[in-house]
């Protein structure tokens, strides 16, 4: 199954060339030119990985990946950033992204840290199923009950 | 007065630091987009290595991308040059429209990030005035930086060159927020400092929403 990402920046050039060359590269692209755009997007649809500018005009990156992280925990996201905001994407990364990438940036540098992200949301995924199945194993009276 | 004009400086520093910054940002999108285009390029060439036939419609579209960037950027740049020798003479006559235009045209993306729009209505005719130019744009934006606070839902700043008896005075219209705002803040010591080094003089009418600087048609002779 192809990677799902959300690739979010208020420059829309920039969003087209990168979700082309990332098409190329196997990955299923959704483009989004706003914070607030990406956030009903990932409302209605599950995505692996988000790639989120920090700096962007209404909802910035820090306040988007915030709601994302609220939203959908398990979703990793890989900040962009110009040099003038890297406080911000360390700021991102105490507040749970996955990594962060200065423009203009390398794509095969931005191909490995998507696979590495979709990778750490693969063993979250699988460490809850194994912890849902201990569950069941070890009181499936307790999961009846429940439902 | 020492204590002025350190104020002076450092609102000055901090003016430079912030428009550099944004100017900075604004080039590296660019280069940004340049690179994502020349990296499509060199896909289309490994896909061709390997047998896939090059469009020419689509080179020549890369190509077309590539030169709006450069031209984008060249302005960036011009824009940034005409900022920077804005501190070669530190008195000269200006024509407030260029001095008003070029504020505007570095603080475009600063008020695009803050989900505002400015929207400069100049005159035809050259509003000349004898000023310092640098002191003058930082004092512009300080007005503007307050100026998008008070813009209120509308999310626009109208802003508005005109001649007067005594010199020449830009409004900040369109303020629709400006009555919410608490005024005991504005101007601060460090406006009140520009203020008086312009020999210019603040009026801000809340009925209105807006606000007037009125400067002096030479600021030796206020």
């Amino acid at each position: 199954m192809k990677i799902r990402v959300l690739l979010v920046d208020d420059e829309e050039e920039f969003v087209r060339t990168l979700s082309e060359r990332l098409t190329l590269r196997d990955y299923d692209i959704t483009a989004s030119l706003s914070g607030d755009d990406a956030l009903q997007k990932i409302k209605q649809y599950n995505y692996d990985v988000v790639i989120l500018d920090v700096a962007m005009p209404g909802i910035g990156g820090i306040d988007a990946l915030r709601e994302i992280k609220k939203m959908k925990p398990l979703t990793e996201v890989i900040m962009l950033t110009g040099h003038g905001t890297v406080e911000t994407a360390i700021e991102g990364m105490k507040l749970g992204a996955f990594d962060f990438l200065m423009k203009p940036c390398n794509t095969e540098e931005l191909d490995t840290k998507i696979k590495k992200a979709r990778a750490r949301k693969a063993e979250h995924e699988e460490r809850i199923r194994a912890a849902k199945v201990s569950d069941i194993i070890s009181s499936p009276r307790s999961v009846l009950e429940d439902d | 007065m020492r204590d002025n004009l350190d104020t002076v400086a450092e609102t000055g520093f901090q003016f430079f630091g912030k428009m550099t910054a944004s100017i900075s940002h604004e080039i590296k999108n660019v280069l940004a987009i340049i690179n994502e285009n020349a990296g499509l390029l060199e896909d289309i060439t490994l896909m061709a290595d390997r047998g896939r036939p090059i469009e020419p419609e689509r080179l020549k579209t890369l190509a077309q991308a590539v030169m709006k960037q450069i031209s984008r950027a060249d302005t960036i740049v011009k824009n940034m040059n005409r900022f920077a020798h804005s501190t070669d003479e530190s008195i000269k006559s200006v024509d407030l429209n260029d001095t008003l235009e070029l504020v505007v045209v570095l603080s475009n993306r600063l008020a695009s990030m803050r989900g505002l729009e400015l929207d400069p209505k100049l005159q035809k005719t050259p509003v000349k005035i004898r000023t310092s130019p640098f002191l003058l744009m930082n004092f512009i934006w300080l007005c503007l930086d307050f100026a998008m606070d008070a813009a209120g839902d509308r999310k626009i700043v109208e802003l508005a060159t005109q001649k007067t008896e005594t010199g020449a005075q830009i409004r900040f219209r369109g303020l629709e927020g400006l009555e919410q705002l608490p005024l005991d803040t504005f101007p601060a010591e460090r406006e009140r400092n520009l203020l008086n080094i312009l020999g210019a003089e603040l009026v801000v009418d809340t009925k209105n929403d807006e606000f007037v600087v009125k400067l002096a048609a030479d600021i030796d002779k206020d």
